[in-house]
Order: structure tokens, then sequence, then C-alpha cells
């Protein structure tokens, strides 16, 4: 499976150290587009290979047009490969699997719905029986933070309450799959810090599988066990770091010397990258 | 082939008025072909063109008239926040009135003519143009008045350099609106105000039943409105993308 | 209340006593208007002796109706075009051209249809007023945001589940619009037809005091149809902002 990839010696040598199941995986997978312009086909993504085990938390950081989403719409069953196969648990993605949780940077709260009922939706619509959807709604709205908001609208919340609630509507159908797009591109610094935490914790209760994708190399760095870095279009994984944290770890890891390492090393890979995109001189 | 579905949809609304016309018959409604050669020999009239001449040039006015009042009268309201407030409701409930009722009182103030005419058709359109522009206002970024007043420009400039060009694409919305309902209003006024133009037209066949003059006369004013629209339309995407 | 509700009173109530005083000193003469104290007491007694009851039973029946099936069969309309998109470019320039064609110089054809009455009254209200909804409708089902559809993806919801659970609520509010302006629109063509083509109703009542040189008559008609606009109106902009205050984000 490591065949196109420059770095699948790398790969290989982290799939070995880890003796959990491959939970997700992606094999020779491409994504053509056609240009809008000019009719033109191109290749947006790929080829692609990737595995992910069982429970970690994997984030992908690039250049804006890497084609970071369109891996995410891969793997959600949102979109369709043009080649290679897209697994998650040993089956073939077609349609957007049961056990799997999206959150877009989008505000995706419903905004006809107050915060409990928005966060009840996709367990009522499951046909989820009603003592059962209390318990975990009610879980939920303590579990981040948002008990005294369960009746207030999305309207009258700010922009990180927003996305708390559209994480614990996630968090409420229990995904072994949580995939997260930008999910704080739209907040500040300092919410974003501590949306981190609110994310380590959530990955931590779960066990679920996470993958984030970022244009924040310090979000990347500071929350994930493993960091793809991909390449300007077509989008290819170039670099795969190890961050080596602690599973209990939190924000405060910024303070530490080795987050400035594993940032710099991001950003040597990233630099060049973003560099080709503006123009490319230097 | 662009305009494959427009042609496609123009013979399938020439099928339905014809079945419409076999099943109701001749009297109720004139086949589009007997209509067509209706509008022919009409537009053959000298008589015809003296109707159409007097709506045209009372539409000419009411439209001047309700542009300038409309984007001048929303521009003042859109720049204060307290005014604009104040005045929307109001200004929504004279737009849902039917003015058709106020009648009497604009023909008793102007008397039988072009004036009434006039005034009823700036009734209809200048609304919609003064909210239009009202809401356009209302919504700018705020950043665009914070960068004329960092760049010290007079109010003038101000509102032909920044405020004019941003809101254009929205006031043109208002003005195609504006454009069909004042329209509206001049035929309005002149089906009961008048003894000239295609409402004063319209108002007699009406009486004697002439449906075959009466949707040659509606036929004639789509055809104008459409183009008229289509016209602006073009106007408001070379605003939008210059 | 708000200090702009106040203004508003203010300058509503300052107009009216300006128009009350130019009546009363003459400038405005009785000929041409009847002062709003004397429009409102005329008002209250025809009410109470129940002169125009019919006329005006006669138009709230005709609005209801034409605002009802003028919002039920734009909204499906708008539903059927928004699904089509090369229809529903072919036919823009038609709809937004549309207000233009005074809809009501076809009520020789609709008598023929639906006889005299009610029917042809309606029907003229509903060819008015369903353009507004239809054109609402195709611009708040534009507007539902990309990633709540997604969203409905990801929840695995169906087709339907989707169009009742999630479009028809984001939409909600932009088709209160479309209510509000079909509500106004169903007014002017009820009120318009009837002044110009129909032996009853509230329009018809206008006109025929106007054509009897009945000025008292005729002004307390004009204004109870300004209350009931007004009344309406302050109505559905009460539930309007109750929704809107909700989407804003």
């Amino acid at each position: 499976m490591s065949r196109a990839l420059p770095l699948s010696d790398l790969v290989r040598m982290q799939a070995a150290r880890r003796p959990e199941p491959v939970h997700v995986e992606l094999a020779q997978v491409t994504r053509r587009f056609t240009h809008p312009a000019t009719g033109e086909p191109f290749q947006a993504l790929g080829p692609i290979d990737l595995a992910l085990v069982k429970g970690e938390f994997f984030s992908i950081v690039g250049p804006s047009g890497c084609g970071k989403s369109t891996l995410l719409d891969l793997l959600s069953g949102l979109g369709k490969p043009s080649s290679g196969r897209v697994l998650f648990e040993g089956k073939p993605v077609n349609g957007v699997p049961e056990g799997v949780g999206v959150v877009f940077q989008e505000n995706a709260a419903f905004p006809w719905l107050c915060v409990r009922d928005n966060i009840a939706f996709g367990l009522r619509r499951a046909g989820v029986e009603a003592a059962e959807v209390q318990r975990r709604v009610d879980y939920a709205l303590g579990f981040m933070g948002l008990r005294d908001f369960a009746k207030a609208y999305p309207a009258q919340l700010s922009g990180g309450m927003r996305q708390r609630v559209c994480i614990a509507r996630t968090l409420v159908t229990q995904p072994r799959l949580i995939l997260l797009d930008e999910p704080f591109g739209a907040l500040d610094q300092q919410t974003r810090l501590l949306m981190g935490d609110e994310l380590l914790k959530l990955w931590r209760e779960t066990g679920a599988t996470v993958l984030l994708i970022t244009h924040a190399l310090d979000e990347a760095a500071m929350l994930s066990g493993r960091v793809g870095v991909m390449s300007t279009r077509p989008g290819l994984f170039i670099d795969f770091v190890d961050t080596g944290w602690p599973a209990d770890r939190d924000s405060r890891v910024v303070s530490t010397p080795r987050f400035g390492e594993i940032t710099a090393r991001l950003w040597e890979k990233l630099r060049v990258e973003t560099l080709k995109i503006m123009g490319g001189a230097h | 082939m662009r305009l494959l579905p427009n042609v496609i949809l123009l013979l399938v609304l020439l099928a339905l008025w014809e079945s419409l016309h076999l099943a109701v018959g001749p009297s109720a409604m004139a086949s589009p072909w007997a209509t067509a050669a209706r509008l022919a020999s009409l537009l053959a009239q000298a008589d015809t063109w003296r109707h159409i001449g007097a709506t045209a040039s009372a539409f000419a006015w009411s439209l001047l008239l309700a542009c300038v009042g409309g984007v001048a009268l929303g521009m003042l309201l859109g720049l204060n926040a307290m005014a604009g407030n104040v005045a929307e409701p109001i200004l929504m409930n004279l737009y849902a009135l039917p003015k058709v009722t106020l009648y009497p009182l604009v023909l008793l103030c102007f008397g039988l003519g072009l004036g009434s005419k006039v005034a009823f058709g700036v009734m209809h359109g200048l609304i919609p143009i003064l909210l239009f522009t009202m809401n356009a206002l209302r919504h700018l970024p705020p950043v665009y008045m914070r960068s004329a007043r960092s760049l010290r420009l007079a109010p003038w400039q101000t509102a032909w350099h920044i405020l004019l060009p941003a809101i254009a694409g929205e006031v043109l919305a208002g003005i195609r609106l504006g454009f069909a309902l004042t329209l509206l209003g001049v035929l309005i006024g002149e089906m009961f105000a008048s003894q000239k133009g295609l409402g004063y037209l319209a108002m007699t066949a009406m009486g004697a039943g002439d449906i075959a003059t009466l949707l040659a006369i509606a036929l004639l004013l789509t055809c104008f409105a459409v183009t008229g629209n289509a016209l602006l339309l073009r106007v408001g995407r070379h605003l939008e993308h210059p | 209340m708000t200090k702009e509700s106040v203004i508003r009173l203010c300058v509503v109530v300052g107009f009216i006593a300006l128009v009350e005083g130019l009546c009363r000193t003459g400038v405005i003469g009785a000929t041409v208007m009847t002062a709003p104290s004397q429009m409102a007491s005329q008002l209250l007694r025809v009410l109470a002796a129940g002169t125009y009851n019919h006329d005006i039973a006669f138009s709230f029946i005709n609005i209801v109706c034409a605002a009802v099936l003028a919002v039920v069969a734009g909204f499906g309309l708008g539903v059927v075009i928004h699904s089509l998109p090369r229809l529903r470019q072919a036919l823009e320039p038609l709809l937004s051209s549309y207000y233009a064609v005074p809809t009501f110089i076809f009520y020789p054809v609709f008598i023929v249809l639906f006889g005299v009455g009610h029917g042809s009254i309606i029907a003229i209200a509903v060819l008015l007023a369903i353009v507004a909804m239809i054109t609402a409708t195709l611009s708040g089902l534009d507007r539902i945001p990309a990633v709540l559809r997604k969203t409905a993806r990801v929840m695995r919801l169906s087709r339907a589940r989707t169009a009742l659970a999630i479009e028809l609520p984001a939409a909600l509010p932009h088709l209160f619009g479309g209510v509000k302006l079909a509500v106004a629109y169903a007014f002017i063509g009820v009120i318009a037809s009837e002044f110009i083509l129909s032996g009853a109703g509230m329009g018809y009542a206008i006109a025929y005091a106007y054509n009897q040189f009945d000025n008292a008559n005729m002004y307390a008609l004009m204004l109870l149809v300004l209350l009931s606009v007004t009344l309406v109106n302050g109505l559905l902009n009460h539930i309007d902002r109750r929704l809107q205050r909700r989407q804003q984000r």
C-alpha cells in the first residue's frame, strides 16, 4: 500500500510501532475535478495511501487548496474518489457510514432549534428512545459546559459556544471516527486553545479515531499524536511527524521546547509548499 | 444553444395559451395567432401610436421621479439609522396599501390627465426603490464609512465615490422592481384618470368585451416589460463584474 | 416601547393632527377631504349600523382565500421550479417583469372561467400574489447554507426527512417574507378588483360612494382599508421579527 509514497518507509515504520488494528484506510486514492472556467480536468488529490489506527489522533496540515477538505469528503462518504479505495472498519465507504461524525468549520447549528434540541436532533431522527436521548444529551451538555445554555438559541451564543453545540451534537451519536474540517477556523486564538482542550477531552472520553484538518500548525502540533503534511495540488503527503505527547496532554504543552521543535519541522516543510503557491520566486 | 430553455418555455406557454383558448372558446380567450394579428393591426393604426406615446411619456416622467426621489430619500433614511427605523414600518404599510383606493384623492389633487397618471406611477414605483436603497445602505459594512472618513473625504465625495458604487447593485434591483410597478401604476392611472394611453385603450376594450384587443395590449406590455427588465439586468451584471 | 416606536407614533399622530387642522381651517376643502376625526366617527357609525357588513365580509373572505391559495400554490411551484434550474433560468425574466402587466385586465377572461362574484376576484388576487411567493420560495431555498445539507447527509437523513426537518425550517424566515408580500398583494388585488370591476366588497363600496359624491362614507371606508392593512401588516411583522431574531448568525 505504500508504493507511490515518497515517505513510505516512515509510514511502515510507524504502523509497525502500533499494534492496534487499522481503522481507516485509503489506498491509491485520487480525486479529479473539472475546472469550472476552462472545462479542463485536473487532479486535486493523490494518489494517496494512508492508514489510521483505531483511537489515534491524526491531523493534516497543508497549504490552502491542497485538497485537505476533499480528502475529508472522501473519508466521510460525502464525496467519491476518482480512483482507489476508501475503507472504514474494513468495509468500502459508500455514502456516509454509520459511526462517523463530522464537525464543519461553518456554523452548522440549526438556528431554529434551541441548544438542547440541536444536540438531540440526530438521535431523535435515528429513532433512539426518549429516555436514552435525554440521558446522552444531558451528559453532552455537562461535558461541553453548555448546561446553562440548554434553552438558548444559537443566535444568542458566541462562535465558540456554537461550535461546542456542533461538537456535542456529534458526541451524542457516539461516533467511532470523528472528522473535523477546520472546526476552529472562525474562532479567536485564545478560544481555539481552550476548544483544543475540549477536543482532547472528547477524544479521551470516546476513544474514537480523530482526524483533524487545520491550517494552524500550532493546533496540529499541540493536539495530535501524528501530523501529516500535504503538498500543493495535487495533494500528497510529504511528511509525517510523530509528536510523542502523552494521552493526557492539554494546551499547556505549547510551553515545552518539544512543541517548538515540532512546529518548526512542520513549518520547514510547509514553507516551501506555500512559497510555490505565492509564485515560487524565492 | 444557451437560449434553448427559453425557446422551449415560450413554446410551452404558447401551447398552454392555445389549449386554454380551445377549452373556453374565442369569446373568453383569443388564440395566440388572433392576438398577434390583432396587435399587428393595432400597431398599423396611427391612433394606437398616439396612445402608446401618451403612456410612454407618462411612464418616463414617473420612472424618473420615482428613481430620483427613491434613491435620494433612501440614502437619507439609510444613513440615519434612527430615521430609517422610524420610517420603515410606515413605508412597508404604504407599500401594502391598495393604492387604487386613493384614486379619488389623487384625482381631486391632480385632475384628469398627465399629472394624475404620473402621480399614480410614482406612488407605485417610488417606495420599492426607496426601500432597496435604504436597506442596502443599512447593510453596508461599517468599514466603508470608516475608510471614507480616514481618507478625509467630503460628504458629497463619500456619497458619490463610496456609497453609490457600493450599493449600485442593490439600487438597480430596486429600480427593476420599481420599473414594473411604475408601469403598473401609470396604466392604472390611465384606466380611470385619462382619455389617452394604453390603460384607457384596455379599459374601453374591457367595456366592449373585446378580448383580442385586451390580450394584444397585454402582450405588448409584457414584451416591453421583459425587454426593459432584461436590459436592467444586463446593466446590473456589468456593475457587479466590470 | 422603544424610542423608535415613540417617535414613529409622534410622526403619525402629528401627521393626522396636521391634516385635521388643515381640514378644520378650510385649507383643505370639505369637497376634497373630510377631517380624520370625521372619518373615524363616520366609520364607527357605519360599523355600528352594519351598513357595509356585507361588503366587508365579502372582501375579507376574498382576501383570506386568495392569500392562502397564493401561499400554498406559490410555495409548491417555487419548490418545483427550484429543482429544475434550466426552467428557472428561462422563467426568471418573466417572473421579475411580471408586475408590470396589470393583471385585472384579464377580468373578462375570468368572468367566463369562474363567473361573477368571489371566483373571479380571488383568481385575480391569486395571480397578483402568487409570483411574490414563488420568488421568495426560490430565494429562500437558495439561501439554505450548504453546511446544513451536508450535516443532514452526515446524519444519514433520507431526502424527505432532509426536506422537512432541515430545508423547510432553514428557509422559513425567507418564506415568511413571501407570505407577507403575498398577503399584501392579495389585499391589493382584491380591493382593486372590487373597485374596478365588482358589484360588492369594500373596493366597490368606495367606488360607489365616490360616484355618489358621498365623501363622508368614502373616506370612512378608506380609513377602514388603511386600518385593516396596518393591523394585518403589524401582526405579520411581529411574527416575522420573532423568526428573524433566531436566524441572525
